[in-house]
C-alpha cells in the first residue's frame, strides 16, 4: 500500500511494466477481481469510491458495488455490463500494471482478441463450483491463440466450496489436460476468493495446503524479460527523419520501434525489399547515441552507406531474414458486423507496411467453444475465427507469429468504411 | 539514477517508446496534423515526446492552442517561450473570437465556463486549417469515458466520438485511414498515469510552469474546490477571497481549475504529494462535475 509504505521515487523509476488480460463476466467476479487488485493497492481515490458508493445507493444496492468502478460509458452503466475493452492502471511497489478488462461473452471475442494482443499475462477465472466450462475452453484458447506468454489460472470463489484442496485439485487437472492440446508454455494456477480477499494480495489462513504466492505476487514475479524475441532482428521503417537544418544537412535517419533481435553499431545489416546491405553507424535515441537497440526501444538508425529506403521497408540482419512472399495462410479473428467476403479485397496493414489482399480460401472455422474445426462451413461472421489463405498485392517481410508477435502480425481493413474488420496471426 | 536491465526496459522508458512510436504514426499517417497544446503538463510531456522523436528535425506539426481567454497568464508566457525554444508553428483558436462572430454564447452564472465552448473553437480551428489527427494529451487513467478511448479515436465530419462503435485497436498497428472530412484525434500518453508523468517529469528534467509549485495567491471555495480570484470570475456573497499557498495539480482554464493547498516546491516533494493523495486529479476539475457521464457527452460533441 503505497501510503504506508516509504515511497521511493528511485524504486519508481527502476520498475517493469506487465500488461495482463483479464476476461469474464460479472458472474465470475472479474469485476470484483480487478476491484480488489485496484482497492487493495490504493489505486482507487476517495472521490472514486464516493461515486461508486453513490451509484450502488442509487441502484438499489446494499453493499457498495465494486464492479460499478469498471463501468466506462452511460449505456454499460444503464445495462449493467461491459461492452468494450476498458484499460485500468495500478503500481504496486514492484511493478506498474495494465490491465486490459475484457467482457467475456462468446458475442465479445472480438474484444477479448483486442485486449489478448497486447498483453504478457492473461487472468483465467474458473467458478470454483462450477469448474472447467466451456467459457474456460474459450478465454483459454484465445490467450493462447494470441501467444500471451503466460497464463494465470484463478480458481475463483474457494469460499463457496469450504475451501477444500480437493476441488481446487480437480480444476487444475481439468484444466491442465484442456491446456495440454494448446500452445500454452508457463501456466500457474492460484485458489482465491476475490470477495473474501483470500490470496488475492493477502494469504489466505483458510488454504493452509496452499504452499503458492499470492495473485498479487505471481503477477509481480513472473520473469517477463523473455517475452519478446531478442534473436531475429526486425526493424520496420516508420519514418525518414530528414532535417531541414544546416548543422544536419546530411543527416537521414531511420526511425522505428525495434519489432525483434538486437541491432549493435558496425554491425552488418540488409535492407529489404532492395537487398541492400550496409553496416549501421549510428543509433540514436534523441541527443543520445546507443551502442545497441533491442525491443520494445523507438530509435533512429542510420546506415554507413546511401541506400533508398523508405516507409514500410525493414532492416534486418544479413544473415537472418524473414520470409518474403504475397501467400500467407493466417488464424483470423473477424470483427465485423458484415462478414468476411470470400474472394473479396481489403486494405491491409503488416508492421508499418500497407497493401491490399484477396481473400482466397477459407480452409476452416474454428468452434471457440469446443476447439473442433468446422470444414464445411465457409462462412465467417462476426466474432468468428478462421484460417484462411489471402494473397497480398506486394511481398511482406514476415514471420510467423509463433515467432515473433510483432511482423507475424496483421489488420484487415474495408476499404469501403475504412474501418478495421480482421485481426490475423500469420501461420 | 536510471538502470537499464539487460535487454529490458524500465515502464517509464517503455511508455515512453511506445508514445514515440504513435506520435511517429501520426506523422507518417496523416497529411496535416496538429498538436493540441493546453501549457498543461500532459501537454508539454507531449511537446517533449515530439521532440525526441523527430531529433535531430524539428517537429513536423504545428501546436494548437484553444485560448479560452480566461487564462493563467503564467500558461501563456511559458507556451510562447516553449514555441520559441523547440522552432515550432503556434497557432491560437480564440473563444473570444467564436463568442464574437457569434458562433459560441458564453455562459451566464456562478458557475460560467468557457470550457464547453472551446469545442466549438477546437473544431473551427481544425476545420480552418484542414487538419486532419489532432494530438492530445488525454490519459486513460483520467476519467472513466477516457477509460475506453483509442491511440487513434476516430472522428465524423462533424467531430463527433462515438463511443459504441469504435474501431478494434490491436498490437501496435494503427489503423488511420478515413473518408474526406473525417478526422482523427491521437492520444500517445493513453498508458501513462498521473504518477508516470511527474516521474517521468523528474527522469527527463522537463521544464513546467510554476503554477504547479508552491504559491501564494487569492482564492476562493465554491463547492469544497479552492478556485484562484480572477476579474472574470463571478463570486456569490458567501464567498470570500483568501491568500493561501496554494499550487496547480492540473492546469485548465481558471474558471475551472481547482487549486490544492500544497507547500511542495520541488518534483520530488510533488511527487510525494501526489503519492500520497486521496483524490483524483480531476476531482478538481468543475467541468467533470456537471453530470456523471459529462466527459462522455463532451467528447461524443468534439471535446478532445
Amino acid at each position: 500500500m503505497m501510503q504506508e509504505e516509504e515511497f521511493s521515487s528511485k524504486a519508481y523509476l527502476d520498475m517493469e511494466l506487465l500488461r495482463f488480460t483479464t476476461a469474464g463476466s460479472v458472474d465470475d467476479g472479474k469485476s470484483t477481481l480487478i476491484g480488489r487488485l485496484l482497492y487493495d493497492s490504493k489505486s482507487i481515490f476517495e472521490d472514486q469510491l464516493e461515486a461508486v458508493k453513490r451509484a450502488s445507493i442509487k441502484k438499489g444496492n446494499e453493499t457498495v458495488d465494486l464492479s460499478l468502478l469498471t463501468d466506462g460509458l452511460r449505456a454499460e452503466r444503464e445495462q449493467g455490463i461491459t461492452i468494450d475493452v476498458a484499460y485500468r492502471y495500478f503500481a504496486t511497489p514492484k511493478r506498474k500494471f495494465i490491465i486490459a478488462d475484457t467482457p467475456g461473452h462468446v458475442q465479445y471475442t472480438r474484444n477479448m482478441v483486442t485486449g489478448a494482443s497486447t498483453a504478457n499475462a492473461a487472468i483465467i477465472l474458473i467458478d470454483a463450483r462450477n469448474g472447467v466450462t466451456e467459457q474456460t475452453h474459450r478465454h483459454t484458447f484465445i490467450a493462447s491463440l494470441l501467444m500471451i506468454p503466460h497464463i494465470v489460472v484463478c480458481v475463483n470463489k474457494m469460499d463457496l466450496v469450504d475451501y477444500t484442496e480437493e476441488a481446487y485439485e480437480e480444476i487444475k487437472n481439468n484444466f491442465s489436460d484442456f491446456a495440454a492440446k494448446l500452445a500454452v508454455k508457463d501456466v500457474r494456477f492460484v485458489p482465491i476468493s476475490a470477495l473474501k480477499g483470500d490470496n488475492v494480495v493477502e494469504k489466505s489462513k483458510k488454504m493452509p495446503w496452499y504452499h503458492g504466492g499470492t495473485l498479487r505476487y505471481i503477477l509481480e514475479n513472473i520473469h517477463i524479460g523473455s517475452d519478446h524475441n531478442h534473436i531475429d532482428a526486425r526493424f520496420p521503417i516508420q519514418y525518414v527523419v530528414r532535417p531541414q537544418r544546416d548543422e544536419f544537412h546530411d543527416f537521414r535517419g531511420y526511425a522505428g520501434r525495434v519489432a525483434g533481435g538486437v541491432f549493435r553499431i558496425g554491425e552488418r545489416v540488409k535492407v529489404l525489399p532492395s537487398g541492400f546491405t550496409s553496416k549501421v553507424k549510428s543509433i540514436i535515441s534523441h541527443t543520445k547515441e546507443l551502442k545497441e537497440a533491442f525491443p520494445p526501444m523507438s530509435v533512429i538508425i542510420t546506415l554507413e552507406d546511401d541506400i533508398d529506403i523508405s516507409r514500410g521497408d525493414m532492416i534486418v540482419k544479413e544473415n537472418n531474414g524473414p520470409k518474403i512472399g504475397q501467400d500467407l495462410d493466417i488464424m483470423m479473428c473477424w470483427m465485423s458486423e458484415k462478414p468476411m467476403m470470400l474472394n473479396g479485397k481489403y486494405a491491409i496493414k503488416h508492421t508499418t507496411a500497407d497493401a491490399r489482399c484477396l481473400i482466397k480460401d477459407v480452409k476452416y472455422k474454428v468452434n471457440v467453444n469446443t476447439l473442433e474445426k468446422v470444414t464445411d462451413d465457409k462462412s465467417i461472421g462476426l466474432n468468428e475465427i478462421a484460417r484462411v489463405s489471402i494473397r497480398t498485392t506486394k511481398p511482406l517481410f514476415y514471420d510467423s507469429y509463433r515467432q515473433n508477435r510483432k511482423t507475424g502480425a496483421i489488420i484487415l481493413i474495408d476499404e469501403a468504411t475504412n474501418t478495421t474488420v480482421g485481426a490475423g496471426m500469420i501461420v | 539514477m536510471e538502470q537499464i536491465k539487460k535487454y529490458n526496459l524500465n515502464h517509464l522508458r517503455e511508455l515512453e517508446a511506445e508514445s514515440i512510436y504513435v506520435l511517429r504514426e501520426v506523422a507518417a499517417q496523416f497529411e496535416n496534423p496538429a498538436l493540441l497544446f493546453s501549457g498543461g503538463k500532459d501537454s508539454i510531456i507531449l511537446v517533449h515526446l515530439s521532440v525526441k522523436a523527430f531529433w535531430p528535425a524539428r517537429i513536423p506539426f504545428p501546436l494548437v492552442h484553444i485560448d479560452t481567454g480566461h487564462n493563467f497568464e503564467e500558461t501563456i508566457v511559458f507556451r510562447d517561450e516553449l514555441t520559441k525554444k523547440i522552432g515550432a508553428q503556434l497557432i491560437v483558436g480564440s473563444v473570444q473570437e467564436s463568442i464574437d462572430e457569434g458562433k459560441a454564447v458564453e455562459e451566464t452564472g456562478y458557475n460560467a465556463s468557457r470550457n464547453l465552448l472551446q469545442t466549438t473553437t477546437l473544431l473551427d480551428t481544425i476545420e480552418k486549417n484542414k487538419f486532419d489527427a489532432a494530438i492530445g494529451g488525454g490519459r486513460r487513467d483520467e476519467e472513466k469515458a477516457r477509460a475506453k478511448e483509442r491511440f487513434f479515436s476516430h472522428r465524423d465530419e462533424f467531430g463527433q466520438w462515438d463511443p459504441k462503435n469504435q474501431r478494434p485497436e490491436l498490437w501496435n498497428i494503427f489503423n488511420g485511414k478515413k473518408n474526406m472530412g473525417e478526422n482523427f484525434r491521437v492520444f500517445p500518453i493513453s498508458n501513462w498515469t498521473e504518477m508516470d508523468v511527474w516521474q517521468y517529469i523528474y527522469m527527463e528534467n522537463i521544464d513546467i510552469p510554476d503554477l504547479y509549485y508552491t504559491h501564494v495567491r487569492e482564492v476562493f471555495k465554491r463547492d469544497g474546490v479552492w478556485l484562484a480570484n480572477a476579474p472574470f470570475m463571478t463570486r456569490k456573497p458567501s464567498e470570500k477571497v483568501e491568500r493561501l499557498r496554494v499550487r496547480c495539480r492540473t492546469i485548465g482554464d481558471i474558471s475551472c481549475t481547482g487549486l490544492t493547498e500544497s507547500m511542495a516546491d520541488s518534483l520530488e516533494e510533488i511527487i510525494q504529494e501526489i503519492a500520497a493523495t486521496r483524490i483524483t486529479e480531476r476531482g478538481g476539475r468543475a467541468d467533470d462535475k456537471r453530470s456523471d457521464a459529462a466527459m462522455e457527452d463532451r467528447k461524443k460533441e468534439g471535446y478532445f
